[in-house]
């Protein structure tokens, strides 16, 4: 049986930029889009060359916003995807989508072209929050988007909140999860807003306006609580921000976390394929340019697009096994470890397992090594101490 | 080269208080004059290919010789001995006054005597030094260069009807100058034919001729293959080349003889042969005393230096060798802390000399220190009858032991206009001073005499009396002795360790007060950890202060960027390095910054 494959595709698009993001993305002419589009397609002809003997089992459209492409350009992938890859039947095909920014054209498109998977950045159910955050988008329009989802026939969706927003009392936020938890959607991602460099938000912080952000204590009791509640809807955190419904764990994401190749095409975007991690130039224009124009057209077009190639050495690997694994709240394995390292994990990490047991941030129960409830809330020191020096 | 008459060279330093220009007149007097005499320059011209090996040493124009065409036809030479760097401490002014004959005064003619200049001045008069004064900055408004002569005459007692009253800055009345070196700083004396004798007056490690001498003959001469004797090691070695200072440049020439000022190298490669303060002399003719150098100056201000990189322990120990050769007042010892690994305890002329030090040694010998917090020597006295000399606050003998102790105590010179005398009198009564008495000069200004402990003026003292006086207090002083004093160490536990390099001796009074402030300062910088960690203050086993670093509470990264695991990882390796410049102390991670926390306990006064 052949290995398996991820593809994640990177739509650098949007309507507006929003007031925290720092993702590559950014409003764009029509013009523009297509051309990225066909250089996309392109480079997705190239990577295929290598992949002949991989099974595409998840594909994720991100971004930016995915759902501003048009039916055309959704088409034109998916179809260059199914010619140049094969795809297994059951993979899941996930799109990033703007709450009542698509049309049911659009969304009826994404569902002949076998996307399966919506997922849907509502952030918060309050529309003053939405506004803060620089969202064009209120929460009656996201519930008729979801609806009409469900009705073409959408049957997992997630959708993303926020938590920790400027002015968001616990009971805002519990509500929002109330709201949306009621929908029943299958999968919910909650991340904590960060100020991130270079975004409006951060210039409001640099500016000193008061943002009236929760304190940490506040935040802490937002996200344990975030975890109470959506049990009571039958949601599992599987992940430090991710809970899902029985089954509908977001399987692409897990192949981050478990280090399984995955190829990024589009400007910017990383992967990890056999045991090299690379990431695309973030240059739209050179991205464009050397797909697209002429002469540069050889099989070392790749090899110029990629930038920051990292090839991992065992050590690398073994630390980014604990501290990825380490996300999902099972944990690690420690069969899994032997098995991918030929070393058990204890007598590499013995004295910072033992350490962090000791500070009960980590818990080993039979196989599995994982964080524990304060493990979370401090997982970025705890992870830290898997690197090597 | 022809023999230079004795009577044709004049060797001298400027002083001042800082800033009153210094640099600038030392600039002005280069200028105006030139570096070479006219037969030289024909020389030079000839030994252009051995210069050229010289080219690309640049040293610190610490002494300069140049040519200066007198009104009577003659031609000088003025060999010009800087004072290298700060005038705060004596030392410094003391190495170079050793090697003149005379010194040029600057005074400022708008602000007057200030108390270095007072302090310097003494200092050349007690090296038999003849001083002429010259009043700078004539041309500012505010000058009052009458004033000034009058105050000049008042208070120090040397003549300054006719001094010479420039604009080093503008380049007027240079020429006065120039004319009273000429006439009013005596010819070297010394006999040329007589057995060798040269005081060293500084050194400099080049990694091509090894170490350079720079001296001042006294007696007799010295030129290339002279076979030398160090009188205070009793290292020998054959000279390679002598000369002396051009602009920035060693210029070799072929002999020094009494009363020149030059260099000598003699590819000594062990630093520790050559010290500042030696006599040189000739091996084969050795004269039968060393000249009687010039007054070594102990250190007063104590302090452990540490390699942030215990590795570089080996680095750091050369580095203090090479510094120590121009800077012999610096002394250090080996010492190994529980803490901070193998260092060394460094002795310093004061928290200037301290911070020069440490900034010479990270800049110039790239090295990355943590310094414990400086303290003085106290003498203590022990039941048993010993005294013991600690410079290190973790040697102090148990309190059982200790009969009492003793502390140094200065007596300082503040001078500062009138209408700041009651602030400055205040800030004195607070660190513990005793008012000695007061004199006005000129009736806008007051000279403030007070004996202070030096231990209430090592750290931010200075910074205090300029802040309390808008910048206008200039403040002198110098070791008078040691008093008997109520003294304990103040220890500083983190989670429950005592951590032995935070450790420091107060005044029992000011006990409680200092190990709160130390307790709240190092809770700031001490990072949150997964553990809660109590921080005390303690003397003699009972605990004076607590406080507390809360457990950490959040350190989350919530989202992976499209599976770009490396931004997360730089992330993680980010927050691995911060933790791997910390110390370690038991479980707790203890930033460097931190074990100079003491030195900042006034801050927020």
């Amino acid at each position: 049986m052949s290995d398996s494959l991820g593809l994640y595709l990177h739509i650098p698009f949007c309507a507006h930029k929003c007031n925290y993001c720092d993702f590559l993305s950014s409003p764009m002419s029509y013009e523009a889009r297509k051309r990225y589009v066909d250089a996309l397609c392109e480079e997705l002809r190239y990577v295929a060359k290598s992949c002949k003997e991989r099974r595409v089992d998840t594909i994720f459209f991100g971004g930016g916003t995915p759902s501003i492409l048009s039916s055309e350009a959704i088409l034109q992938i998916m179809t260059t995807i199914y010619r140049n890859f094969s795809v297994s039947k059951d993979a899941e095909i996930s799109i990033e989508a703007n709450p009542g920014a698509f049309a049911r054209e659009t969304c009826e498109t994404w569902a002949y072209a076998g996307i399966n998977r919506l997922s849907m950045g509502l952030q918060s159910a309050c529309n003053e929050e939405l506004k803060l955050l620089g969202r064009i988008h209120s929460t009656e329009e996201f519930l008729e988007s979801f609806l009409m989802a469900r009705e073409i026939g959408f049957s997992n969706i997630n959708v993303d909140l926020m938590c920790a927003l400027p002015h968001q009392t616990p009971e805002k936020f519990y509500g929002t999860l109330e709201t949306v938890a009621s929908l029943s959607p299958e999968h919910l991602s909650v991340y904590n807003l960060i100020v991130e460099e270079g975004t409006l938000l951060a210039k409001w912080v640099e500016e000193g306006r008061d943002l009236g952000f929760p304190d940490e204590d506040t935040e802490r009791q937002m996200y344990h609580e975030t975890r109470r509640i959506l049990a009571k809807h039958g949601y599992e955190r599987y992940e430090i921000s991710n809970y899902a419904k029985k089954g509908y764990e977001c399987k692409h994401n897990l192949r981050y976390w478990e280090r399984k190749d995955y190829l990024g095409v589009g400007i910017g975007a990383a992967s990890l394929w056999e045991g090299k991690r690379f990431s695309n130039t973030v240059d739209f224009e050179r991205y464009v340019s050397l797909l697209l124009e002429g002469e540069s057209k050889d099989d070392f077009v790749l090899a110029k697009l990629r930038e920051n190639e990292e090839v991992l050495t065992k050590e690398d690997c073994m630390a980014e096994f604990m501290f990825l694994g380490l996300r999902k709240i099972k944990g690690v394995s420690q069969e899994e470890f032997y098995k991918n390292f030929d070393i058990p994990m204890d007598s590499i990490y013995h004295d910072v397992i033992e350490r962090h047991v000791k500070l009960s941030t980590l818990q080993i129960q039979g196989d599995a090594l994982s964080l524990t409830e304060y493990g979370l809330d401090v997982s970025n020191s705890v992870m830290a101490d898997f690197l090597f020096d | 080269m022809q023999k230079i008459d004795q009577k044709h060279i004049r060797n001298f330093c400027i002083v001042a208080h800082i800033d009153h220009g210094k640099s600038t007149l030392a600039d002005r007097i280069i200028e105006k004059t030139g570096t070479l005499t006219e037969r030289e320059m024909q020389e030079q011209v000839l030994d252009n290919m051995d210069l050229e090996r010289e080219r690309g040493i640049t040293i610190k124009a610490q002494t300069v010789r140049v040519i200066y065409k007198a009104e009577d036809g003659e031609e000088y030479i003025f060999n010009l001995i800087d004072t290298p760097g700060h005038v705060d401490f004596n030392y410094e002014v003391s190495r170079a006054l050793a090697a003149c004959d005379g010194a040029i005064l600057i005074v400022d003619a708008a602000q007057g005597i200030e108390a270095q200049t007072l302090a310097n001045v003494y200092l050349a008069l007690d090296h038999d030094l003849e001083v002429f004064p010259v009043i700078n900055k004539i041309d500012l408004p505010s000058a009052e260069p009458e004033r000034v002569k009058n105050e000049i005459e008042d208070v120090i007692g040397i003549e300054a009807q006719d001094a010479p009253m420039i604009s080093a800055k503008n380049g007027l009345n240079i020429e006065q100058v120039l004319e009273a070196i000429v006439h009013k700083i005596p010819a070297p004396t010394g006999d040329a034919n007589a057995p060798l004798a040269a005081l060293i007056f500084d050194c400099l490690y080049d990694s091509y001729k090894g170490v350079i001498i720079f001296c001042r003959i006294r007696e007799g001469s010295v030129k290339k293959g002279t076979r030398i004797r160090m009188m205070a090691t009793g290292a020998e070695e054959e000279v390679v080349e002598v000369g002396y200072f051009g602009a920035g440049q060693f210029i070799p020439c072929e002999e020094l003889s009494a009363g020149q000022v030059g260099y000598i190298t003699a590819s000594i490669k062990n630093v520790r042969d050559t010290m500042v303060g030696d006599t040189v002399t000739d091996a084969n003719r050795p004269v039968a005393e060393p000249l009687p150098g010039y007054k070594k100056v102990n250190s007063m201000v104590y302090c452990g230096l540490y390699p942030a990189d215990g590795a570089k322990y080996g680095d750091l120990r050369d580095a203090l060798e090479k510094l120590q050769l121009n800077d012999a007042s610096l002394q250090y010892e080996p010492e190994t802390s529980l803490a901070l690994g193998f260092g060394f305890r460094c002795g310093f002329l004061g928290l200037l000399h301290l911070e020069i030090i440490e900034e010479r040694l990270e800049r110039e010998y790239n090295l990355d220190l943590v310094t414990t917090a400086p303290g003085v020597i106290y003498k203590v006295y022990k039941t048993n009858g010993e005294m013991m000399e600690l410079t290190n606050p973790s040697n102090l003998p148990d309190p059982s032991e200790i009969e009492y102790m003793e502390e140094p105590i200065v007596s300082a010179e503040i001078m500062v206009t009138t209408e700041y005398v009651g602030s400055i009198m205040k800030l004195c009564q607070e660190r513990r001073g005793v008012y000695l008495g007061m004199e006005y000069i000129e009736g806008t200004r007051a000279l403030i005499k007070y004996e202070l402990p030096l231990n209430e003026i090592i750290y931010d003292f200075f910074d205090a009396l300029k802040s309390r006086s808008r910048g206008y207090a200039s403040f002198d002083y110098e070791l008078k002795g040691y008093e008997r004093s109520k003294l304990v160490k103040l220890d500083v536990l983190v989670n429950k360790e005592e951590v032995d390099a935070l450790s420091f001796i107060v005044h029992a009074d000011s006990a409680y007060e200092r190990g709160r402030k130390m307790c709240e300062k190092l809770k700031d910088e001490i990072p949150r950890h997964l553990f809660e960690i109590p921080i005390q203050a303690a003397v003699g086993g009972k605990i004076i202060a607590r406080e507390t670093v809360k457990a950490l509470r959040k350190d989350v990264l919530a989202k992976c960027y499209g599976g770009d695991i490396s931004r997360k990882k730089k992330l993680l390796e980010k927050q691995k390095e911060g933790k791997k410049r910390m110390r370690q102390i038991g479980n707790v991670e203890i930033p460097q910054e931190a074990f100079m926390s003491v030195l900042k306990l006034d801050e927020d006064n």
